[in-house]
């Protein structure tokens, strides 16, 4: 009885802090705003696809039908690739126009993408100019790559002019949203210091702020050089850009051949493989 | 000797702009690229976009049947990224460092990942179109497999980050692996997933646009039909609409990612 007392008297000690539910029970889970809007998103993230599974217009399609066909295609495809239409020379040189098309719009877009970054990043220009950069390329980012080179390909024509102005527009977008942050993420002290000493705007940026996120701008190039090349293999089939993408296109949309497309795709497979190591080699060996 | 370090670093720069120009040149030359074409193509383009690529009243009765398609790509993206996501998540938990059951499980699951995601979406919608057709479900299947690879190794990445110490500390209290799981990681690095997954969300609406063009879906069909057959107007009304829902979708997600993370 009287061991009982004490316990309950420790208890009630803390009492006040601790929060229980109307059972009693102690409440482990806090509620607050954060959890809430997780709750809502993800019930939400729910509905919306339940829903639009019901809303899709399936067109009297056979599904098991189609999954089994897809799955002998996809096995054709992995299983017994070939080339007929071309040699593989010929699918090498078309691998290398897609990368030159990737090249191309990444260093294009990276050269714009530095001199804007700097005005769009907030410690290096004033706020107005910084604001209205990010407005325009928000806008940029916000239109598919697809629709910008079929935009200007109206003006330019068919092609890699088309393609490659196009895909740089993306680019740049992309690039001056990650250059300018890592370039506000330096230390405020360093310029403030050059300021000090009389540099003047030029300088600050040449001996200070291009130096310290030079590894930052390299790896987030050629991050978006990995994303370009899957781009220019998709401007190749849907914008006619030529390369890979195009023959990708060929042999699918008009030949019908699924073991060309399968020796495509391994060849398009193993490029973007090695792009991706290489990329996240550079990313590991710099910046983490 | 300093100078000697000056001179080596000044060779050594002039020999990676070198290297560069030669590199780009080369390129031009087999990408059959013309840089006076393209920079007299700039303002051409501005001017016809200019003259030519608003919507006028012949467009806006079009409108109806743009928004529906609209309607088709949004919950398309939405539903691949979802469901997708689920899957992301299984296979992240087997290839997470902290998470993973046995070494072979989590070197099967990062290998089958990075398949997926390094096949391009042009390649899945090109195989789906043989036997699915023009369906809704082939552009789905190809944003689904494409999400399915690049949200498993996001979430990789999330649950290596978010949840080392944690678990270490539930193995240390004798609880089970599920319990690890649904009382360790999964709360640790919610945010993190959330956040991923409407990145994803946001990125699969352009991606639809580009299936849809491929393989005769959604609003990328509607653009196509439009574009090809010069009815500028009502393609750039399509645009406008597409810019609209991506700036929707962020201005939701940036609210979110504020409060959560």
């Amino acid at each position: 009885m009287e061991l009982s007392q004490s316990k309950i008297n420790v208890t009630t000690h803390y009492d006040e802090y601790i929060k229980k539910t109307k059972y009693g029970k102690i409440k482990t889970k806090a509620f607050n705003l954060s959890n809430i809007i997780i709750n809502i998103t993800i019930i939400s993230l729910i509905l919306l696809t339940v829903y639009g599974f019901i809303s899709f217009d399936y067109k009297d399609l056979n599904l098991f039908n189609a999954i089994y066909e897809t799955f002998t295609n996809i096995k054709t495809m992995f299983l017994s690739p070939s080339i007929s239409h071309f040699t593989l020379t010929d699918a090498l040189y078309q691998v290398l126009i897609t990368i030159g098309l990737a090249f191309l719009t990444t260093l294009f877009g990276s050269i714009i993408a530095i001199i804007l970054g700097l005005f769009a990043a907030k410690n290096l220009s004033s706020e107005r100019v910084s604001n209205s950069i990010k407005g325009f390329v928000a806008f940029v980012r916000a239109v598919p790559t697809v629709l910008w080179v079929l935009i200007f390909a109206v003006a330019a024509g068919l092609g890699s002019v088309a393609a490659v102005i196009g895909m740089t527009f993306h680019t740049i977008g992309y690039l001056i949203k990650a250059y300018s942050e890592s370039f506000e993420e330096i230390d405020e002290g360093v310029i403030e210091a050059l300021k000090a000493s009389g540099a003047n705007w030029w300088q600050i940026i040449f001996q200070a702020v291009l130096p310290s996120s030079l590894t930052y701008i390299l790896s987030w190039t050629f991050m978006r050089f990995e994303i370009n090349f899957t781009n220019a293999v998709a401007m190749g089939a849907a914008a006619g850009a030529g390369g890979i993408g195009f023959e990708l296109f060929m042999a699918s949309g008009f030949y019908f051949n699924v073991h060309e497309v399968g020796f495509i795709t391994y060849l398009i497979l193993a490029f973007a493989m090695i792009l991706e190591i290489s990329s996240t080699r550079l990313k590991n060996n710099y910046i983490a | 000797m300093e100078l000697d370090v000056m001179k080596k670093k000044n060779r050594k720069f002039m020999l990676f702009w070198i290297a560069l120009i030669g590199i780009t040149g080369f390129f031009m030359v087999i990408t059959k690229y013309d840089p006076i074409k393209s920079f007299t193509s700039i303002p051409k383009a501005i001017v016809w976009t200019l003259t030519n690529f608003y919507p006028n009243s012949n467009s806006i009765e079009k409108l109806p049947s743009i928004l529906s398609k609209l309607k088709e790509t949004i919950f398309l993206s939405i539903a691949a990224t979802t469901t997708a996501s689920a899957f992301a998540l299984l296979f992240g938990l087997f290839g997470s460092k902290t998470t993973k059951i046995n070494n072979l499980l989590g070197v099967l699951s990062r290998t089958i990942a990075s398949i997926f995601r390094n096949i391009p979406i042009v390649a899945w919608a090109m195989i789906l179109l043989f036997s699915f057709g023009q369906n809704a479900l082939t552009g789905y299947f190809a944003l689904f497999f494409v999400t399915f690879g690049f949200l498993t190794r996001a979430f990789i990445e999330t649950i290596d980050e978010a949840s080392y110490e944690s678990v270490e500390a539930l193995r240390a209290t004798g609880a089970t692996y599920f319990q690890i799981v649904f009382q360790g990681v999964i709360p640790s690095s919610i945010p993190q997933i959330i956040s991923w997954v409407l990145f994803m969300t946001e990125t699969n609406i352009r991606s639809s646009t580009l299936v849809g063009i491929l393989t005769g879906t959604g609003v990328g069909f509607v653009f196509n039909i439009y574009y090809k057959s010069m009815d500028y107007n009502s393609a750039s009304l399509v645009v406008i609409s597409i810019i609209l829902t991506v700036f929707a979708i962020e201005i939701t997600s940036n609210y979110i990612r504020r409060v959560i993370l």
